[in-house]
């Protein structure tokens, strides 16, 4: 494990000018894991485009923390049944001529 | 370049308050934020559009301009002049780019741009980093092409981008290109390319979810009776099947492995059914009319 690996929530907090305990929230809520290096809380880089979408939910819509989780168990339902939909459209093709 | 009428994008009328255009704008930007409407070009140009009437109409200079101008902005002299010295101004890079519209790369309308310029007429503190769009495409294929893996040069807003189609897509299944989508915004990472397959299917193979080929095929009354060896149809070869005497109409039989290659399962192949279909003789000579009296006599208790 590399620092290169990780940025710090204070870095992110300066970057997008949002307070840091709405990434304490994000995290208190299970969407985002804050990882402690060297006493300095810090969120892997992969997660920064997940985390990117949160902030502007957060900063465009208004949405808290508990929102954000709501909205995006919402979409993965959403993604789920539109896989299930191909999946029967598909079958319902084995019996049409 | 059609005028737009930004308090209809927003569904307020000329009167509205600063905090009627507030939840206005927060209304329909719930309802068709692209991060909340994914894949959805529909949403993601309504959100611009009220993006852009929500910058004008929220800035209380920018929206008297509009008032007054609004209609006739082709015709105002002092107009073209504002017009001037904001090109000026651009050029002497007094503008941001704004993080308002946030996707893609073409941010305003024309409309837009005329009246105010290229940039946000507000800022709104760090810049976003913004992913770029995500592209999709979809690709129509032919089902014997999907039966081997194949590469594909397609061109993506012209951008030629190699592909590897493995064996065994599926029909609506899609696949990620990651970094092919619309440019990043302000140093964010470009958007992916979705490729959704399309898959032609004009054999008489229909194939299921688990790469299992199903095919009917017509057996002769004699072989179905008696039994016998016949050469079947397989998706790329021919098949040496052995039929059982007695062989029931609509009896099913599975020939292991010669069914469609399962997906990213290099040498996996789903099985093929095949259903046997039995078809009686027509046109009966008077001889096989006595010979089958015959026969239905035996079998008469």
């Amino acid at each position: 494990m590399t620092t290169e690996e990780f940025i710090s929530l204070n870095q992110l907090s300066e970057y997008y000018e949002i307070e840091i305990s709405f990434f304490s929230g994000l995290s208190e809520i299970g969407l985002i894991e804050i990882q402690t290096i060297e006493q300095v809380p810090h969120i892997h880089r992969d997660t920064i485009s997940e985390i990117e979408k949160m902030i502007r939910m957060h900063r465009e819509l208004n949405i808290n923390a508990e929102g954000i989780d709501t909205v995006l168990n919402l979409l993965e339902q959403i993604d789920e049944l539109q896989r299930e939909l191909t999946i029967a459209r598909n079958r319902l093709s084995l019996y049409e001529d | 370049m059609e005028y737009i009428d930004y308090y209809k994008v927003l569904g307020i009328t000329k009167s509205a308050s600063e905090d009627d255009i507030k939840k206005a704008y927060r209304k329909l930007a719930r309802k068709y934020h692209p991060d909340l409407n994914p894949n959805n070009s529909e949403a993601e140009k309504k959100f611009k559009e009220i993006n852009e009437a929500n910058e004008v109409l929220s800035n209380p200079d920018s929206r008297k301009k509009y008032d007054e101008y609004g209609k006739d902005w082709k015709h105002a002299e002092q107009f073209e002049q504002q017009k001037k010295q904001q090109k000026q101004d651009q050029q002497q890079g007094n503008y941001g780019q704004s993080s308002g519209g946030g996707f893609g790369g073409e941010d305003y309308s024309d409309f837009f741009e005329s009246m105010f310029g290229g940039g946000s007429t507000k800022g709104r503190g760090a810049k976003v980093k913004y992913k770029g769009q995500d592209f999709n495409a979809e690709l129509q294929l032919d089902i014997k092409d999907v039966y081997t893996t194949q590469k594909q040069t397609l061109t993506v807003n012209g951008k030629n981008i190699r592909i590897t189609i493995p064996a065994g897509v599926k029909n609506g299944q899609v696949i990620k290109i990651s970094g092919y989508g619309g440019e990043g915004m302000n140093g964010g990472p470009n958007g992916d390319l979705y490729i959704k397959f399309s898959i032609l299917n004009n054999t008489r193979f229909k194939l299921d979810d688990e790469s299992n080929l199903h095919s009917t095929i017509e057996l002769d009354l004699y072989k179905a009776l008696l039994g016998g060896e016949i050469m079947v149809d397989a998706f790329d070869s021919k098949v040496k099947l052995n039929v059982h005497p007695e062989t029931q109409n609509g009896t099913k039989v599975k020939l292991k492995g010669k069914g469609f290659p399962i997906y990213k399962k290099e040498g996996s192949f789903g099985d093929l059914y095949i259903t046997y279909s039995i078809t009686l003789p027509k046109n009966l000579t008077e001889k096989e009319k006595e010979l089958i009296g015959e026969l239905a006599k035996l079998r008469t208790p």
